[in-house]
């Protein structure tokens, strides 16, 4: 039994000398909310693009459920697309933006209408019907948007950077308002995006690309938690990343001081060069100086910043600058200057090959 | 067009007549509206009102003959084939120019301007060149026919020119460019997207144009065909060369009673009632183009 809803092999993309898309292979489980998120560039988007059909990869099969759609027309994929630019019709009516799929359909004029209705109530915006797209908000057209995607019922539902034209505040609620909908659904779907807070917030999987490969493909807390490689750790969130050597099958050593680990990737020797990645929360700050040892260093405080809902503190341990988040009830009493013992810990330490 | 009108309306909220500095920057273009384009007008209807005189000029008179002779079948008959011709002429050259101009889009930057450039190359070709051209093209010694010959398609030769088709022909080559100069600058402002979202919803590559960018593009297109309808309307060579004694339009007549006839007061009468007619069909569009308001996303 398929229980993948989207599967892509080897899929291969270039203009000309660019290379934007390199042998991706990807397996979506039906269902999820997949976000295709990485920095501008990194052929997320084109990506998103080849699975619509509306480019033809290099090289490369893509099955929709057990269908090879690789070489099926656009319109013939029967997908749900809502676009960066929303792409919402100027010279028709919000039911009439709607419905167009399923007049392209032949639908009768009423169904069209009924359905229309039921998509507007579903985005809860019922009474928008006959005006027109340059009478509604943005945020209303988002909805529209997103209501003309599901007209069809589509096996797959694509997002590409939809919420980037609405104000913060915003895009948070729809965010969230979006989730809800496509969990409601069950409908697979695929969002593309470069605000990994948008990522984290609403996808069940999140592919990380960059230079048109897949990175890392994960939950977003182990995406978070544990990055494959120094580039995930650095792109998602803030990272602390030190060059570092390792030192025996639980240690490395960075600048001289000696970091305990918990584990270490496969096939890393003693001696072999490699990038330490820790999360500023987790690097823990005390007032007061403090024994060297395995993940105990001995720093001064180079600047903090102090925003109100957290404090970052900059300590300058040797060459070494480490920057530590704290919640603001938990800050210890230090200032720029002041000498602090600053901790490590072996489990929030994770050893990136290089 | 809403850019003309747009001032007209800021001052005439403004209610109160007092003259402001910005006003006086009216001046100049006002002047020389005035001296180069409403006084030659002005002269021209005045003598539509005077009186010919035979075997010389005319003299100063405020008579209605002129009028008068104008509202017989022969003339009102060439006028309905003039403002047919120009129709006939801004839909050929619009419905050409649209898809191509579409399909330019499509195009890198560079192959766009390129034809571009050759496009406003042909511009500078001169009317009576064309229609030379067309003539020999059409012709049955040095014309095409020869090549469908060539080709087993026809028999013998024939000739093609004058004639109606040949005559649609040069005025189409003449005011193509101009149509597709001017829905270039629209087209190039059309989302891209649009026509994607059509595809996604299940629309062919021509449902997507025919129902998403012809209707998007309806301004322009209306504008376009204005455009052609008034600029093919003064044209007066191309019909004499290209077109039969019975397809010449009104500007034809124009040029004979103005230059070969010596009757200015006629021709002038002709040239008023050209233009109103042609003023109010364009009226009419507007009416019944601009109705369904459609708004910008």
């Amino acid at each position: 039994m398929h229980t993948e809803a989207l599967s892509l092999q080897g899929i291969t993309k270039r203009f000309g000398d660019v290379t934007a898309v390199d042998g991706v292979d990807l397996d979506l489980p039906r269902g999820e909310l997949a976000c295709f998120l990485g920095p501008s560039g990194c052929g997320k988007t084109t990506l998103l693009r080849l699975i619509a059909g509306l480019e033809a990869p290099t090289r490369g099969r893509i099955h929709l459920g057990r269908d090879d759609i690789t070489d099926l027309p656009a319109h013939r994929r029967k997908l749900g697309m809502v676009f960066q630019s929303l792409a919402l019709f100027p010279h028709l009516s919000v039911a009439e933006n709607i419905a167009y799929s399923l007049r392209v359909r032949g639908d009768a004029k009423r169904d069209r209408r009924q359905k229309a209705q039921e998509l507007l109530e579903l985005v809860q915006m019922p009474d928008v019907a006959d005006r027109h797209i340059a009478q509604l908000s943005g945020g209303q057209r988002q909805r529209v948007a997103i209501a003309r995607a599901l007209a069809l019922e589509p096996e797959l539902f694509l997002l590409d950077e939809p919420l980037s034209a609405l104000d913060a505040k915003l895009r948070e609620e729809m965010q969230i308002e979006l989730k809800l909908l496509q969990q409601r659904l069950g409908i697979t779907s695929i969002l593309v995006t470069h605000d990994q807070r948008e990522a984290m917030t609403m996808a069940d999987r999140v592919v990380v690309l960059n230079a048109g490969r897949v990175q890392q493909v994960g939950t977003p807390l182990e995406i978070y938690r544990r990055p494959a490689n120094a580039f995930v750790a650095d792109f998602i969130g803030t990272s602390n990343l030190l060059r570092c050597e390792v030192a025996d099958g639980t240690r490395v050593r960075v600048h001289g001081h000696t970091i305990a680990v918990d584990s270490l990737p496969d096939g890393l020797r003693a001696g072999a060069g490699a990038t330490l990645s820790i999360r500023p929360e987790d690097v823990r700050v005390q007032a007061g100086t403090a024994a060297e040892g395995d993940g105990r260093l001995g720093g001064t405080v180079a600047f903090v910043r102090d925003v109100g809902q957290s404090v970052e503190l900059y300590v300058d341990c040797g060459e070494l600058r480490l920057i530590s988040h704290v919640p603001p009830r938990d800050k210890p009493a230090v200032g720029q200057g002041d000498a602090v013992a600053v901790e490590l810990p072996a489990a929030a330490c994770t050893v990136l090959a290089q | 067009m809403t850019a003309g009108a747009a001032p007209g309306a800021a001052a005439g909220r403004g209610a109160t007549l007092r003259l402001r500095p910005r006003h006086l920057l009216l001046t100049y273009p006002g002047a020389m509206l005035g001296v180069f384009f409403l006084g030659p007008f002005g002269i021209m209807l005045a003598v539509s009102f005077f009186q010919r005189v035979e075997g010389a000029f005319y003299e100063p008179a405020f008579v209605f003959s002129n009028y008068a002779r104008l509202l017989s079948d022969l003339f009102l008959n060439n006028l309905a084939f003039s403002l047919s011709l120009s129709m006939l002429v801004a839909a050929v050259s619009v419905s050409l120019a649209f898809p191509f101009t579409y399909l330019l889009m499509r195009l890198s930057v560079r192959w766009q301007t390129l034809w571009l450039v050759f496009l406003l190359s042909v511009l500078s070709l001169s009317e009576v060149i064309v229609a030379f051209s067309w003539s020999v093209l059409l012709s049955k010694t040095a014309g095409v026919s020869n090549v469908f010959v060539w080709l087993g398609l026809l028999d013998s030769p024939t000739s093609y020119a004058p004639g109606f088709i040949a005559e649609v022909f040069g005025y189409g080559y003449l005011t193509l460019p101009y149509t597709v100069l001017m829905l270039y600058p629209q087209m190039s402002r059309l989302d891209p997207e649009l026509v994607e979202a059509a595809r996604t919803m299940g629309a062919s590559p021509q449902r997507a144009f025919f129902s998403v960018v012809v209707p998007t593009m309806r301004q322009p297109i209306v504008a376009a065909l204005i455009l052609v309808f008034v600029f093919t309307l003064g044209i007066y060579l191309i019909p004499q060369i290209l077109g039969q004694p019975q397809h010449w339009t009104l500007s034809v007549l124009i040029t004979d009673q103005a230059i070969y006839q010596s009757n200015v007061p006629f021709a002038s009468a002709l040239a008023v009632f050209l233009l109103v007619t042609s003023l109010a069909l364009i009226a009419l569009t507007f009416v019944l183009g601009g109705r369904q308001r459609v708004g910008r996303a």
